[in-house]
């Protein structure tokens, strides 16, 4: 098991965000935290991650304790890709990526020919190489939300974590990134769980669906599952209508007004 | 691709620190060469190099104990030390501006330079002078102050056992107004030692000897190197301090060993040198503005321009209105704002 998250509870400010959360996630596999805004998923996110530390609870990643990992030995399994992930600061899209090999380097060590070919692998991967020189100010931001995958990638970890990676990009851009999360799934037998918002893409990219609703999970399971009418309308207040969709069979929204 | 081409920086590098440290050592020789005594250049020139080990047992000296004097013994150090202080004032600036990713930010921002200022203040007006300290009783005041202030702003900002960069500058703001009107009052308080305070506050490299070089070199140095080796983190936290925690940066741990040693050696400064201003928070702008983002870049070309840039100042200080001095605070802004302003006005993008 890649991923075990008992019983989490998180409150912040005295609210309470997450109420005992519990589920496990495959090597491999793709999982998808879905529901309406202010449900906890960020939150949950970043309990998963270590940047929170549940109020209760534990998370585990393949059977060890997050919290007594060190961050650099984390880094080397685990890494995540916020909504904005970077700044766009003038650093050259090499030097960012490059920095994803950081785990990877003890602290008096500098950055070697194995980081420097393993980066330029991942920027013709993720089709950068034409920007490698260019700064981060300069890119568009789906251009930036690629550098940071790219970055990930450079991490060379088992568990990918994105929270809404989609936010901000067309649809041309919010397919090549999922595709690019897909094919390095594919290739390396990585771990993805993603917060995402736009239920279509989650019932297409994800193997598992998590509902949260007020902190707490509604429902864990396929999108068959998951997007279905009665579970949507009690939780987003909303009548969908569910279609399959057309090539693929999974179930895909349509909103009437 | 070559791997050659994937360490541009040290290429930048490799060409900007000869250039400096020429420029350094060009500016070194001009400064020991104006002052307010008549010497001739040739005199200058061998009695420096009759400190050099084996050139030096080489030259007959045929000059005075005095010029000797005015050139060895008050010349030099004052030179060296505006070299050590400009270095250190710009390295912390670069450190502070880079973790509290701050554009405002200098070294006096977490209110170092007020507590010292406080501590020299005390001194002065009281005249106390301990019997273990001697003269050093100043220095040592003002630098214990202001690490005293640093742990009164550092605790301040800590919340929930962490610490928030926009609370951190906030209470170094609310300390620095505290401590700036005890200094206030002070000063009301004083009407005979008003001057000296003031001209102490505003920064000077006066009445430098030997002794202050011996003892701010090993903070500086210490602290430069300490500093090289966390170049990479602090280039991380400028994309973000989530970002770097996700990357293996343990984000709490560097951003205070950083703030620490940053604000030793600005203390270490201060407490010799007053505050001068400008030279922390412009020098690191300037260098950002003309090399870039990357602090393998920023770091140790800003250390080099601040020296140059305040052994020009203190230069222009002692002899513009010579035999008068003014204070340097005034020189390197003087300097320094209107360079910075047309680089702002170059510059299309924005870059911090």
């Amino acid at each position: 098991m890649m991923l075990q998250v008992e019983s989490v509870s998180k409150s912040l400010n005295e609210q309470l965000i997450l109420d005992q959360v519990s589920f496990q996630v495959k090597k491999g596999s793709c999982f998808g935290i879905i529901g309406p805004n202010g449900s906890g998923k960020s939150t949950l996110l970043k309990n998963i991650s270590g940047y929170y530390r549940p109020s209760s609870g534990t998370v585990r990643i393949q059977g060890e304790e997050i919290h007594k990992i060190p961050r650099k030995k984390l880094a080397q399994k685990v890494a995540v890709l916020s909504q904005e992930a970077l700044s766009p600061y003038p650093v050259s899209v090499f030097d960012t990526v490059l920095m994803g090999r950081y785990p990877h380097l003890k602290w008096y060590q500098r950055e070697g020919k194995k980081d420097f070919d393993k980066v330029e692998e991942i920027l013709e991967l993720t089709e950068l190489s034409h920007l490698q020189n260019h700064t981060l100010d300069t890119l568009s931001g789906g251009e930036r939300q690629r550098v940071a995958i790219a970055k990930a990638m450079a991490q060379e970890p088992e568990l990918l974590l994105l929270d809404e990676p989609t936010t901000y990009l067309d649809i041309g851009h919010q397919i090549s990134i999922l595709r690019l999360v897909q094919t390095w799934q594919n290739e390396t037998d990585l771990t993805v769980i993603m917060v995402l918002h736009d239920l279509n893409l989650a019932s297409q990219f994800c193997d598992q669906l998590l509902l949260l609703h007020r902190g707490k999970v509604v429902k864990i399971g396929t999108s068959k599952e998951v997007i279905k009418k009665d579970m949507l309308e009690k939780v987003y207040e909303t009548i969908p209508e569910i279609i399959p969709h057309p090539k693929t069979d999974v179930p895909q929204i349509l909103l009437g007004v | 691709m070559t791997s050659s081409q994937h360490n541009r920086w040290l290429k930048k590098l490799i060409i900007w620190i000869p250039f400096l440290i020429a420029v350094l050592i060009l500016a070194i020789m001009f400064s020991v060469s104006v002052g307010s005594a008549d010497l001739d250049l040739k005199t200058i020139w061998f009695i420096l190099l009759s400190k050099l080990p084996i050139i030096g047992d080489a030259i007959e000296p045929n000059w005075t104990v005095n010029d000797e004097t005015i050139v060895w013994n008050i010349r030099m150090p004052r030179i060296i030390l505006a070299v050590l202080v400009g270095a250190a004032l710009a390295a912390s600036g670069v450190v502070y501006q880079g973790v509290l990713r701050n554009p405002l930010a200098d070294p006096y921002i977490l209110g170092v330079s007020s507590g010292s200022a406080l501590g020299a203040s005390l001194v002065l007006l009281f005249g106390i002078e301990l019997v273990i300290l001697g003269q050093w009783t100043l220095p040592v005041v003002a630098f214990l102050m202001g690490l005293i202030t640093l742990v009164i702003v550092y605790f301040l900002a800590k919340v929930n056992g962490r610490l928030q960069i926009e609370t951190l500058i906030l209470s170094g703001v609310v300390v620095q107004a505290f401590v700036g009107a005890t200094i206030s009052l002070i000063l009301a308080l004083s009407e005979q030692k008003m001057q000296t305070i003031m001209y102490w506050i505003m920064g000077s490299l006066v009445l430098t000897d030997w002794s202050y070089n011996r003892v701010v070199f090993p903070f500086v140095i210490i602290g430069i190197l300490i500093i090289l080796f966390m170049i990479r983190e602090l280039n991380m936290l400028v994309l973000g301090e989530e970002a770097a925690q996700h990357t293996g940066v343990n984000v709490q741990r560097v951003r205070l060993i950083l703030l620490v040693v940053a604000s030793f050696v600005t203390g270490a400064a201060v407490s010799v040198s007053g505050t001068i201003g400008f030279v922390g928070l412009i020098v690191p702008h300037i260098v950002r503005l003309m090399v870039g983002s990357d602090h393998r870049l920023i770091f140790p070309i800003s250390i080099l321009g601040g020296a140059i840039f305040l052994v020009g100042a203190d230069t222009i200080a002692r002899t513009i209105l010579s035999p008068r001095e003014l204070p340097i605070g005034i020189i390197t802004a003087f300097l320094g704002a209107p360079f910075f302003g047309y680089l702002l006005r170059k510059r299309k993008t924005g870059y911090f």
